[in-house]
């Protein structure tokens, strides 16, 4: 353990990083964002989904700067009277929790069909990569879209609504598998016939052993570049998503859902309620991207084309 | 060439029999017909005659071969809010989905392409750089949001442009068109715009990267030595080149486009297939539902098969490394 910290310490991941000013800021507020996320019920001042804290005479209050603020609310108050910094609050944590949770669904097929269809090919390699093809061919938000809705019809508004989080996941996670596979399995081709797999094959090691503890290793840094991206890309599906309706209640919302529910009165002069979770939205997606695009210049594993 | 065109027919067959089931067994399995004819106020025995009239209680094998027969036909089954066909209905949409469409890959031209030029050949004057890092910004703000923006500026706060629908359209050949008044056109420049926008940073970044390698290459070099006017240079001999890479993504690109129209279309609310997707989720509208699966699965498979077929012709090491 404390070899592997020293060897990080050396490495020229690290030293990339102490050189890169905006990957240590990105870093710094990714680090911030999460706690806060997964620190909500310690650090937000109200609890939105107490009903009984939830008094809806506070309903659009404006934030606390603006002439009609009201102490207590510091960003202001959404249309049912919940205090908006803590709805964003909570909502970033669920925001979070189904990125993260979606992204750890794909890797896990596609990274099982990607090592399958890259060290077996054959018969296995042309179904497996068929579908993903086939897929792909679709843009994911689509394929998510439809996803959802045929969930939602299957099983009713209200049974979905409770089901929400863990479906999102299953949503999300299903609409963008192939990417996962077909990078994994660009990355186990390219590794399968160096020397050390055909070693471990000459000492009769089963082929199940080889590609989980020989081969899945050497692809890892594909997969982690990819990561990134993907935890991005599966943070704004899900906020277009509960933003059409198809994901977060108004009761549990998310960054998207808070979004969906204050566009409705933007009109009437209500910006806050769109904007600061907007902005939140916004700040977390793109220190995730400048970290994407920060991991994949330093580690450029030569990107293998699928 | 004649192997290769087969393959993609046949895959793009196979493609297609996938989806029908998909959609077949949705509607079998979760939408109810009789409810779709007659609504609830029915009696269980009398929906039980007419379950056997309507052939429901067939095997599923025979149930499907009879929606496929009618898919091929046209007929893809009755709407149960609208009480028309479904396909009909679909069609009546289509028009302001494209129209948008078209806008927005209009504006996306436009705006990209000069923005992407000048960036090329000034990567250092101040307008490329903050484009370069506001393109990483473009990239993380969700379509939806880019729209309720623009509807704050310019709807709300400054009352220029109208936030909602199409606005006066008129009916050219069973067309029904917002381009050709003034009216309609105003209400597809913030939707247009918001739609482009999802596109814009890549778009950019791509016209930007092509262009400057073409810039590095011998024949421009040569140019400059020859003495030839930059103008002409850039415009006439290096741009020309850079337009068959980002012609192809374009290709690529509007189908994602158009998978974003949802989202642009219930910002909007503009009546277009999107919305009325949306609006068929919400009803539990399952014929509708699986229309629009049906075709807008069609149309991306015969969208990408015509693109493929029609790269083999150009680019002949496509259709020998799909070859076994």
């Amino acid at each position: 353990m404390k070899r592997k910290w020293e060897q990080f310490k050396k490495s020229y991941l690290l030293y990339s990083f102490k050189r890169d000013p905006v990957a240590i800021l990105s870093f710094c507020v990714l680090v911030l964002l999460l706690l806060i996320g997964f620190a909500a019920p310690l650090i937000s001042p109200t609890n939105p989904y107490d009903a009984d804290s939830i008094d809806i005479m506070n309903s659009e209050i404006p934030p606390v700067w603006s002439e009609e603020g009201v102490e207590g609310f510091i960003l202001g108050t959404d249309v049912q009277g919940r205090d908006l910094l803590s709805t964003m609050i909570y909502g970033l944590r669920l925001s979070i929790v189904i990125g993260l949770g979606a992204v750890m669904l794909q890797a896990l097929i596609g990274i099982s069909f990607g090592l399958l269809a890259g060290y077996l090919g054959g018969k296995i390699d042309a179904l497996l990569m068929r579908l993903a093809d086939i897929q792909l061919s679709f843009p994911y938000l689509m394929v998510a879209i439809f996803i959802s809705a045929i969930f939602q019809i299957v099983f009713g508004i209200g049974r979905y609504a409770d089901l929400a989080v863990p479906l999102l996941v299953v949503i999300i996670g299903l609409a963008e598998w192939p990417v996962y596979a077909r990078t994994v399995r660009a990355a186990v081709i390219g590794e399968k016939n160096k020397e050390y797999v055909e070693a471990a094959r000459v000492i009769g090691l089963s082929k199940r052993i080889i590609m989980v503890r020989h081969v899945l290793p050497n692809t890892l840094t594909s997969v982690m570049v990819i990561s990134t991206i993907q935890v991005a890309n599966a943070v704004m599906s899900e906020a277009a998503l509960s933003f059409l309706g198809l994901g977060m209640p108004v009761t549990r919302p998310s960054l998207g859902s808070l979004i969906r529910s204050g566009f409705e009165y933007i009109f009437s002069g209500s910006w806050w309620i769109t904007i600061f979770p907007g902005i939140l939205l916004v700040i977390f997606v793109m220190v995730i991207n400048l970290l994407g695009d920060w991991l994949r210049d330093v580690l450029n594993p030569k990107l293998y084309k699928g | 060439m004649f192997a290769f065109i087969v393959r993609r027919i046949t895959q793009a067959v196979f493609v297609m029999i996938v989806i029908s089931l998909v959609g077949f067994s949705i509607k079998n399995k979760i939408g109810d017909p009789v409810r779709d004819m007659v609504g609830e106020r029915v009696t269980p025995a009398e929906r039980e005659v007419l379950r056997d009239d309507l052939g429901l209680n067939d095997p599923f094998l025979v149930q499907y071969a009879r929606f496929l027969k009618n898919a091929v036909r046209g007929d893809l089954g009755l709407s149960f809010f609208h009480k028309k066909s479904a396909l009909k209905v679909i069609i009546s949409k289509a028009p302001a989905t494209l129209e948008l469409v078209f806008v927005a890959a209009l504006i996306l031209i436009f705006v990209s392409f000069p923005i992407g030029v000048f960036t090329a050949i000034y990567p250092n004057n101040w307008f490329s750089r903050f484009t370069m890092s506001f393109s990483t910004l473009g990239v993380s703000i969700p379509v939806f949001l880019t729209a309720i923006m623009l509807i704050f500026v310019f709807a709300v706060e400054l009352n220029w442009l109208p936030s909602y629908g199409r606005g006066e359209t008129v009916n050219l050949w069973g067309w029904d068109s917002g381009l050709v008044t003034a009216d309609g056109l105003k209400h597809l420049i913030l939707p247009g715009f918001s739609l482009a926008s999802i596109m814009m940073p890549l778009f950019i970044r791509l016209i930007r990267s092509e262009m400057m390698e073409v810039l590095e290459t011998e024949y421009i070099k040569f140019a400059w030595a020859k003495g030839l006017h930059r103008r002409r240079i850039w415009l006439l001999h290096a741009f020309k080149n850079t337009l068959l890479p980002v012609i192809t993504v374009f290709g690529v690109q509007i189908g994602i486009m158009f998978a974003f129209t949802i989202l642009t279309e219930t910002v909007f609310q503009w009546q277009g297939m999107g919305f009325m997707f949306l609006e068929a989720v919400e009803r539990s509208d399952t014929s509708l539902l699986v229309a629009y699966l049906v075709v807008v699965g069609a149309i991306f498979v015969f969208v990408n098969t015509v693109v493929d077929i029609l790269y083999g012709f150009v680019n002949p090491t496509v259709r020998i490394t799909g070859r076994k």
